[in-house]
């Protein structure tokens, strides 16, 4: 495996015309655009009625558990890879290793699950 | 590293980014094409012949229309979320192998932007960030549709992001390695990893429905219920950006289903046909955009057969059939390999 960094150089280059074909077209079109605005224009769309407060609201709790669980299972994912990279050298020992560490991963799975925590209704 | 490798890398990045972009560009052109196929009507036909130049006048409106950022919205956000998930879905393209090796004037430049050995890896970060540019542009909005389309687009995005990323994991089993590189130079000939690992490419491309936001997942959008979903708010090329972004990620996901399972620019009896190297180069490019093409045509007729999920049973398919469908071929992976292995 190669370690110098000399690779990413052009993922800098690709960031900086992505950049700055983002910025520049969005510079381009505030020129461009007319701007002819009233008060009415800039009200919040709520389909023609008077808006209501604002949008800063609480929200289910269900989506912030979600987050969560994503979090949790995400970094587990994560560890999975140099696993799987490898997998042929660790052998049926890894194997087994890596079979205790998804019991665990699994085993929270079904906790959630009696939890109730991917019910949405 | 010299200035000659920086040229060509420049001139790399830039022919594909533009090629990305009227490809995006056309998608929405094709979808409506294919969607007027599919229902018996006839389609764009007023720009040109067949109305080829749809898309030039589409994008030339975008550029002319009025900017509106509402009042109660957040400025800085408002703009940033856009920019934001345009700039993901173009830097997502850097790690896919388009083509071997081209030998011009005796240098050999590869078709790749940066082989990373962390490929694989690299894309699940640049998409996992796409998800901040819908939640911020939609939360700034400060309208209640926009807040809703933002929340349920997250949540959706990061629960496939899951099973996407463990279908990969018994890929990167068999393969041995993270870079995309690699992985297309080993499926060589007819050597295609989705016969190896079908089960993961199924649950790949439900991911990439999902993390793209097409039918059935485009719940974020969900007209009928949420007027525009996280993009009720915008307009000129801030909603330029938040659609096109999607034709891109749409073509970018095309490239890596090809690349990974179907062998990318790889093709059968490459060899026996008796052409000069940069020559098949250029066909096997030509045949990887043709296998993308066909996946990109996939993702339409898709959209125009299929209903909308409902949000439960969105989520109960993200987290209660993909997961485990992905753990148990990781396991089925495992056995089969130790078992040749011995």
């Amino acid at each position: 495996m190669e370690t110098s960094n000399d690779g990413y150089i052009p993922v800098l280059i690709q960031l900086i015309v992505a950049g700055g074909f983002v910025a520049g077209t969005l510079w381009i079109t505030h020129i461009l655009g007319p701007n002819r605005k009233s008060a009415k224009k800039l009200e919040t769309f709520e389909c023609g009625i008077e808006p209501q407060g604002n949008a800063r609201l609480p929200f289910s709790i269900k989506y912030f558990l979600t987050a969560i669980l994503f979090v949790l299972f995400d970094v587990e994912v994560i560890f999975f890879y140099p696993w799987a990279t490898n997998f042929r050298e660790f052998g049926t020992q890894g194997f087994v290793s890596m079979g205790i560490f998804v019991s665990l991963f699994l085993l929270g799975f079904l906790y959630l699950r009696k939890k109730q925590a991917f019910k949405w209704e | 590293m010299d200035f000659l490798y920086l040229i060509d890398k420049s001139v790399i990045v830039v022919v594909i980014f533009l090629i990305s972009l009227l490809i995006a560009m056309y998608s929405t052109y094709a979808e409506r094409k294919v969607a007027a196929f599919m229902q018996d009507r006839v389609g764009p036909n007023r720009a040109g012949p067949f109305g080829i130049l749809q898309p030039l006048a589409d994008g030339g409106k975008f550029f002319f229309k009025e900017e509106i950022i509402p009042s109660a919205a957040n400025k800085f956000l408002f703009i940033l979320g856009p920019g934001l998930a345009m700039f993901t879905s173009l830097m997502t393209s850097v790690v896919i192998p388009w083509g071997g090796t081209l030998n011009i004037a005796g240098r050999d430049i590869p078709l790749q932007v940066a082989d990373l050995n962390i490929g694989v890896l690299y894309v699940f970060g640049v998409v996992s960030l796409g998800v901040y540019g819908i939640m911020i542009g939609g939360w700034a909005s400060n309208n209640k549709y926009g807040l809703l389309g933002a929340i349920r687009a997250s949540s959706q995005m990061i629960s496939y992001e899951l099973g996407m990323g463990l279908s990969l994991i018994s890929l990167v089993m068999v393969s041995g390695t993270l870079s995309l590189g690699e992985i297309v130079e080993q499926q060589q000939g007819f050597n295609w990893y989705v016969f190896k690992q079908p089960l993961a490419f199924f649950i790949f491309m439900v991911c990439a429905f999902a993390e793209c936001n097409r039918t059935p997942f485009d719940l974020p959008e969900c007209e009928a219920e949420l007027v525009g979903g996280y993009h009720t708010e915008y307009s000129s090329m801030k909603l330029g950006f938040y659609m096109f972004a999607e034709y891109v990620n749409m073509f970018v996901s095309s490239a890596f289903m090809a690349s990974l399972f179907f062998g990318g620019y790889q093709f059968p009896f490459i060899d026996s046909l008796g052409l000069s190297q940069n020559v098949t180069v250029l066909l096997g490019t030509l045949i990887f955009f043709l296998k993308i093409f066909a996946f990109i045509f996939f993702f339409m007729w898709v959209r125009w057969t299929l209903p909308r999920f409902r949000y439960d049973q969105l989520m109960r398919l993200g987290w209660q059939v993909m997961l485990p469908l992905a753990l148990l071929n990781i396991f089925l992976t495992g056995g089969v390999l130790l078992w040749i292995d011995n």
